[in-house]
């Protein structure tokens, strides 16, 4: 259940994250989801992307400072309401979310990358509730 | 106009021998008061004794900058604690000052000598001065201070900063003169544009400024934004601090105080003495000071003395603008930085390694210091606020250990260049000369 997310440092320069689109494109490494999280001097890309022990190593072997941190996949109805009663549990369950991000989504499914510090406990509140959860091999396919 | 014309038209042949009266008698005091020159001296054979002209300097040996580290704070003094008046104190590599002490003699004899100095900017007791140097443990304010309270002029002590009471007081009072460093006088100037200040009110019509390295263009720049003639002035705090030497309105070079601090230049590498008008290292003996006087103090500034009557009458040497710099230093704001300083906070932080870049830049004509440090993986967050926190937290340390603030950016790793001898670790752009 927990999800292998990259994190990369990138530095707000020109043509940097074409850098890395065309390394992962080069290494035949799909990405599922992505955001940018952006200061005045630099972003942090965080990505769900297939084989993430592969693209940590080519990313490193070019350079760039990556991170795997460990994330949850949920998918919640494509419907209004429907992230609303997964996040109201994790809230009750007293889970913070650090960041969290949308994955490109299906007709009546919507998942989201979640990061929060206590990952574990939140698959628990989260299963017991019947919240869908994607399993690594699932989203690195997406 | 000549505030002390014995000593600054004396003949040639008369100040050296005064000078090597004096540098006897000063060697005689550091010998027996000083435990680190005594030692010094004996290692080489010399006593006392030996030095009885100008002549025998080249015999002594140097003092450098890490021999005041060494000697932290107080191990150079040449007199007892209560005898001292006064301490200042400048930035170091190690987050350690280097210290200054001054006996009320010195106080004195600084006072003249920048009494001199304001004295060749044609500043006279009818004059306003606004003390626009930092007052407190920088030489600059307090130095600039007594010297024109020395000359008889209304002193200002308004300190740096504080733009717009500077121009309130340069309109209210109507200063004449204003003392600072030139990128102040320029930031001044566009001020002035800026709060549309009319100069037609403004009695400005001298600036000293010196504490930091500055260009001919920026001198025109000065004169013409404030209406004034600007006027360069050298020191060091090791030697006494602003009034070492001044320019006079002939502006050939500076006029250095050879009566209290003799000059030589030096090949930085090998130490030999060189003749006039050669490029080379500046190298301090203060003949007079009491407090902390020192023998062949290895400025590391880089510059040519030229001899021979000046056209205003003085016979003392004259000091280009200095070039550069024999070492790592950099001058920004008048804030001494030493890029080692820098590794020295990144080697302290766990969470850093020492690979960096020091950026200094000029916008709107205040220098600017940006830090480069790499993002390395072990300590990169994927989280803003722990890169943001992780940033301010170098930014603190770097500047309570520098003395100034600095804008940290964080870069990715690898881009800041690895090189295989000495690091480049300092971008000027200030683009000077």
């Amino acid at each position: 259940m927990i999800i292998k997310q990259l994190s990369v440092f990138l530095e707000n320069r020109a043509g940097r994250l074409t850098e890395l689109t065309g390394i992962l494109a080069e290494n035949d490494i799909n990405i599922s989801a992505f955001s940018i999280a952006d200061t005045a001097d630099f972003g942090i890309l965080r990505m769900i992307a297939g084989k993430p022990e592969l693209a940590e190593k080519v990313l490193k072997e070019n350079g760039f400072a990556v991170k795997i941190t460990d994330v949850i996949c949920m998918t919640v109805p494509h419907k209004p309401g429907g992230l609303h009663r997964a996040l109201q549990i994790l809230s009750d369950n007293g889970i913070s979310i650090e960041y969290m991000y949308a994955f490109a989504a299906a007709a009546d499914q919507a998942t989201v990358v979640i990061r929060t510090d206590m990952p574990l406990k939140a698959i628990e509140v989260l299963q017991l509730h019947k919240l869908e959860l994607l399993k690594a091999g699932d989203v690195y396919q997406l | 106009m000549i505030w002390n014309e014995h000593h600054e038209c004396m003949e040639r042949g008369q100040l050296a021998s005064l000078q090597g009266e004096r540098l006897k008698a000063m060697v005689e005091r550091v010998y027996f008061n000083v435990p680190f020159y005594r030692n010094k001296l004996q290692e080489m054979g010399i006593e006392p004794g030996d030095i009885r002209t100008v002549e025998d300097l080249k015999l002594l040996p140097f003092t450098t900058k890490q021999d005041l580290r060494d000697n932290y704070p107080f191990g150079l003094f040449a007199v007892p604690q209560q005898d001292v008046v006064r301490l200042h104190a400048s930035s170091g590599t190690t987050g350690k000052s280097t210290v200054v002490g001054y006996t009320h003699n010195d106080i004195m004899m600084w006072a003249e000598v920048v009494a001199r100095s304001l004295t060749m900017a044609g500043i006279t007791k009818s004059d306003i001065v606004q003390v626009a140097y930092g007052y407190g443990l920088f030489t600059g304010g307090l130095g600039l201070h007594y010297g024109a309270e020395k000359v008889g002029a209304s002193v200002i002590p308004i300190s740096g900063g504080n733009t717009k009471k500077q121009l309130q007081l340069l309109e209210d009072f109507g200063s004449t003169a204003i003392a600072c460093t030139p990128s102040y006088a320029a930031y001044l100037g566009e001020a002035l544009d800026e709060e549309k200040v009319d100069r037609s009110k403004l009695k400005l019509r001298a600036g000293i400024f010196g504490a930091e390295p500055w260009t001919e263009e920026m001198r025109a720049q000065i004169e013409k934004s404030l209406g004034i003639k600007a006027y360069d002035i050298y020191g060091l705090s090791e030697v006494i601090g602003p009034g070492v030497s001044m320019e006079c309105s002939c502006q050939k070079g500076m006029h250095i105080f050879e009566d209290h601090f003799i000059p030589e230049i030096i090949n930085p590498e090998s130490g030999e003495v060189l003749p006039y008008g050669e490029l080379g290292e500046l190298v301090f003996t203060t003949v007079t000071k009491e407090a902390m006087p020192l023998i062949r103090y290895r400025t590391r500034d880089l510059t040519r003395l030229h001899v021979g009557t000046c056209e205003c009458g003085r016979t003392l040497a004259r000091m280009e603008k200095c070039v550069g710099r024999s070492d790592d230093m950099l001058i920004i704001r008048g804030v001494n930085v030493f890029p080692s300083q820098v590794e020295s906070v990144l080697l302290e932080m766990s969470e850093t390694r020492p690979h960096y870049l020091l950026v200094v830049d000029r916008d709107n004509n205040l220098d600017t210091l940006e830090i480069q440090v790499e993002v390395e993986d072990q300590f990169f967050s994927d989280e803003v606020k722990e890169l943001e926190a992780l940033r301010k937290r170098i930014g603190s340390n770097l500047t309570s250990i520098l003395g100034l603030h600095a804008t940290v950016r964080l870069v990715e790793p690898g881009t800041i260049e690895r090189s295989m001898g000495k690091a480049q670790r300092v971008v000027d752009k200030r683009k000077l000369k």
